[in-house]
């Protein structure tokens, strides 16, 4: 097995979150999409950490998890609080910035 | 040889069914099950890739953390049965569309780099130079992500004190 399955199939994930990301309405299917995206990121960096011997990839790997699992956390905290407040949590109706 | 490819291929189309379904799915809470599925399956390709910490940490934290907060966070928005759960997705085509240009621009890309064909042999253990490599050379980032959490830990407050 070469690097090239592993990074085909980190770009196949990455492409499906970003088709989660652009088709869902709901706020939460867009976040599930960015997490499908943030993963495909890491399996290239555990990828690239295995077959360059270098164990940096590691460790980015582990900030990217840390970094995803506070963003998804404060990300369902605003999702949580835009429902309290606006009793909707589709993306579409949630257009007060818009002029 | 054959026994990582055989693991690789069926973990890669286990991981590529269950990503389609989080983005297809017309039930929210389905979706979520599906990502669950999706990161565990992740923890596989990362244990082919003989990353056995990262494997249990996607676990733990991805598989394990980020799927109860999701399925916590429907549970108040929405009602689990009954019609409010359907989601629908909008601009499917052009979505699709932009979507299967950046595969093909990404891998068009990786059949033209030049690439390793063969992993080299591990030298020592993997676990023990992330951990000494997290205290050396990558101090520094590993405070910050401490200052990171400290700051989501006050914005998760701020965000659920009491109403003025």
């Amino acid at each position: 097995m070469g690097l090239q399955p592993y990074l085909i199939l980190a770009a196949c994930l990455f492409t499906i979150g970003l088709f989660g990301v652009l088709t869902r309405r709901n706020a939460i299917g867009i976040l599930l999409g960015i997490e499908l995206m943030l993963n495909a990121v890491n399996v290239n960096l555990v990828a690239f950490a295995r077959f360059t011997g270098e164990t940096a990839g590691l460790i980015f790997a582990l900030f990217t998890i840390s970094i995803t699992v506070a963003e998804v956390a404060l990300g369902l905290a605003i999702v949580i609080l835009i429902f309290r407040v606006r009793r909707t949590v589709e993306a579409d109706n949630l257009d007060l910035l818009k002029g | 040889m054959s026994l990582e490819a055989a693991g690789f291929w069926g973990l890669a189309l286990v991981l590529l069914a269950s990503s389609l379904a989080v983005v297809l799915s017309k039930n929210l809470f389905h979706s979520v099950l599906y990502l669950a599925v999706a990161l565990v399956a992740t923890a596989g390709v990362f244990l082919l890739l003989q990353a056995e910490f990262l494997a249990a940490v996607q676990v733990l934290l991805y598989a394990g953390g980020v799927v109860t907060i999701v399925v916590f966070a429907i549970v108040v928005t929405e009602r689990l049965v009954g019609e409010r759960l359907a989601q629908t997705n909008r601009g499917v085509f052009t979505g699709g569309l932009v979507s299967l240009a950046v595969l093909v621009w990404i891998v068009v890309f990786i059949a033209g780099a030049k690439l390793p064909a063969a992993a080299p042999p591990l030298t020592g253990d993997l676990t023990q130079a992330i951990g000494r490599d997290l205290l050396t050379r990558f101090v520094l980032p590993f405070e910050l992500l401490a200052v990171l959490f400290l700051a989501g830990l006050l914005g998760a407050l701020f965000f659920a004190r009491k109403e003025e």
